[in-house]
């Protein structure tokens, strides 16, 4: 019941290996877990899950795997002793680890597992409460039906496993759906990168000792330009129309953008539905600069981030019009492929889930930019795009 | 391996969980170092000295910055006051022992007894920086490359390592840790928690206090919500100021103590007065 529960886990994305289940075989032999499904429930989060993003998918997992599970314990000791033996016979453990296996003690394991079946059977029948009252059990703590919490009335205080694991409460947490102010920082933090330039006021320890030492021993003090940082970045965004909607997220990542303290320079411009010709300043399309100026003031050394749904009318971005009178007619699309040219490290963020990102508009600027969903596990793998070395 | 340990079940001042509980004592029991986690004002950085006062041991804290480098916490070689005696002749210099100065880390190792080391906000530090402790921490000893003396633990630290979200943690740091995420207290914790802090408090009032906090928080459009500690805070000035009455309203008395962001306070007035939720 435990190893398919660690493959259950595995088949979840949760990074738990052999190590963890060595980990929860050590906890376990030393009671840890309290004898009860609850206390095992505490173990196995403490041990197999290490990040809050995983917590969520280890709930849903423990949920439908001991939902409606009767503890058939001697079955479980049975099974526990045959895993054991298994991980002892993996080449990769140290002494140490072996050790802490062959010192379990399995009888003692046995002996409380039984007991507390029998305690299991007689509250069944009788049709007590399931969840416990104390006193009576050996090991003072209820809660042991992994359902019980469904059937019987919520007492004792304690809460049943399961129902813990079915409260979801780190739903939040997951990194595929949302999206916080909080979480977009940190995204966005790993844009950085450092460079030493500026006035030299930082005292180089290592040079002046080795300066020091070709010196006779008379003190050369070497001095350096302090690390700051060397990311400049633009933010290219849609407003209005289709994007409404996804105002209150586009509006987080801007502000994230704002308050990160550790680029060397964020500029920001507007667009609506794309770009031809120019970019705006302000959010209500004014103070206009051309693509061609802007390409003239940024070096391709920026990193450009465009936020958009890239939803709009075919004619939007494929029919072609001039932006100003004399130049030769160009479309949206020409625009965008400017844009990339000049920037090799550029990307798109989109609202939209990817499942809507075929047969439309979309499709057309995923040609010219790689896209990527705005969520954190998306803005995680743009700026991964981003940071790549070309 | 039966042993039994002494558990960590809280202090008088430190209101825990059966799943914090768990998590300590898989940490005590696996030795392993116990990684904590949860939103700022959660009592991370307490529980260390919860755990320190619990087990009578000291409590050794290392800071974690932006600047500290893995190395620090074990030992800095002084080389610079070496140069300078080697050059005005103050002292020994033969001795390189008189310029090694141990880290938390170095300290906790050559104690005498059993301490607790925390390593605060380990996020704060450069992305290598865990990975370059996972060999000390988990073999429990170093070696100082000047002198070649090998420093041991000779009783085992308990070590709480708090992160705050700053940066992913290495894979292979996080495999080492049992982790705990502390969940933000539901209304009945924290009506214990606020009783700790503020015994004898009106039941009337903190009734309203509680009522008006998780108001604040579940609001929507809230920047940075405001957390335990700003809610302690909040009731001793309000207890100060001798405030009896509270009740969510545009005029909420000190405010400031709870949402210290302008735009946080925006929002505030702004969902009071029912306004649009999204800008555009």
């Amino acid at each position: 019941m435990i190893v398919p529960f660690l493959y259950a886990l595995r088949r979840r994305k949760l990074p738990v290996g052999t190590q963890e289940a060595v980990n929860l075989a050590r906890a376990l032999s030393l009671g840890l877990h309290e004898s009860s499904l609850e206390g095992f429930y505490e173990v196995a989060r403490a041990l197999l899950v290490h990040s809050e993003q995983h917590l969520d998918e280890f709930d849903v997992a423990f949920a439908e795997h001991f939902r409606g599970v009767t503890f058939d314990a001697v079955k479980i000791t049975e099974e526990i002793r045959g895993w054991l033996e298994e991980v002892q016979k993996l080449r990769e453990l140290t002494d140490e680890e072996k050790a802490s296996i062959e010192a379990l003690d399995l009888d003692e394991l046995q002996r409380l597992f039984e007991q507390r079946l029998k305690e299991q059977t007689s509250r069944h029948d009788g049709g007590n409460r399931w969840i416990g009252t104390g006193g009576t059990s050996p090991f003072g703590r209820g809660g042991f039906h992994p359902t019980g919490m469904s059937v019987g009335p919520p007492g004792g205080g304690s809460r049943g496993a399961v129902k813990s694991a079915d409260a979801r409460r780190y739903k939040g947490y997951r990194t595929d759906v949302v999206l916080d102010l909080r979480q977009i920082e940190v995204a966005l933090r790993r844009l950085r990168a450092f460079n030493r330039e500026g006035y030299a006021d930082e005292l180089d320890i290592e040079g002046t000792i080795d300066a020091t030492a070709k010196n006779a021993g008379e003190l050369d003090v070497v001095v350096r330009p302090p690390r700051r940082p060397d990311t400049r970045v633009l933010l290219i965004m849609d407003v209005g129309g289709s994007m409404d909607p996804y105002a209150d997220a586009v509006s987080q990542v801007f502000s994230a953008a704002k308050r990160a303290t550790h680029w060397k320079e964020l500029r920001t411009f507007y667009f609506h539905n794309c770009v031809y010709g120019r970019v705006y300043r302000t959010d209500h399309f004014g103070d206009p600069i051309g693509v061609h100026e802007l390409l003239r003031v940024t070096s391709p050394k920026y990193k450009v981030i465009f936020l958009g749904d890239a939803l709009m009318a075919p004619y939007e971005l494929l029919a072609t019009s001039a932006d100003e009178p004399g130049n030769p007619p160009t479309s949206g699309l020409h625009w965008l492929s400017v844009l990339r040219e000049h920037f090799p490290h550029s990307i798109w963020l989109n609202p939209e889930a990817p499942r809507g990102w075929s047969g439309n508009t979309i499709e057309a600027v995923r040609s010219v930019f790689p896209m990527f969903h705005l969520t954190v596990d998306g803005l995680t793998e743009a700026v991964q795009e981003l940071t790549r070395r070309r | 391996m039966t042993t039994e340990f002494r558990r960590f079940r809280g202090t008088p001042g430190y209101l825990t969980s059966d799943a914090l509980e768990s998590a300590v004592n898989c940490s005590l029991a696996l030795e392993k170092p116990l990684l904590v986690k949860g939103e700022p004002g959660t009592g991370k950085t307490l529980l260390a000295e919860a755990i320190s006062a619990a087990f009578e041991a000291p409590l050794l804290t290392w800071h974690v910055k932006s600047s500290t480098r893995a190395q620090d916490g074990l030992y800095v070689y002084d080389t610079v006051a070496r140069l300078y005696d080697s050059r005005f002749g103050d002292g020994d210099v033969r001795d390189i022992r008189r310029y090694i100065k141990f880290g938390p880390v170095g300290e906790a190792f050559r104690a005498e007894r059993r301490v607790v080391l925390l390593i605060d906000e380990v996020d704060k530090a450069d992305l290598e920086f865990p990975n370059d402790l996972l060999h000390e921490l988990d073999r429990m000893r170093f070696r100082v490359g000047e002198t070649g003396d090998e420093v041991v633990a000779r009783e085992r630290p308990i070590v709480i390592i708090t992160s705050n979200n700053e940066k992913d943690l290495p894979d292979a740091f996080l495999r080492r840790c049992v982790f705990h995420f502390i969940d933000f207290p539901d209304q009945e914790l924290m009506r214990r928690i606020v009783a700790v802090h503020h015994p004898g408090l009106d039941a009337a009032l903190l009734d309203q206090c509680l009522a008006v906090f998780y108001e604040i928080r579940g609001m929507q459009r809230m920047r940075k919500r405001p957390s335990t500690s700003e809610l302690v805070d909040w009731i001793a000035v309000l207890q100060r100021a001798g405030v009896t009455a509270v009740r969510l309203d545009r005029e909420l008395p000190f405010l400031g103590a709870l949402l210290k962001k302008e735009q946080d306070l925006a929002a505030f007035a702004d969902q009071l007065s029912g306004g649009r939720k999204f800008r555009s």
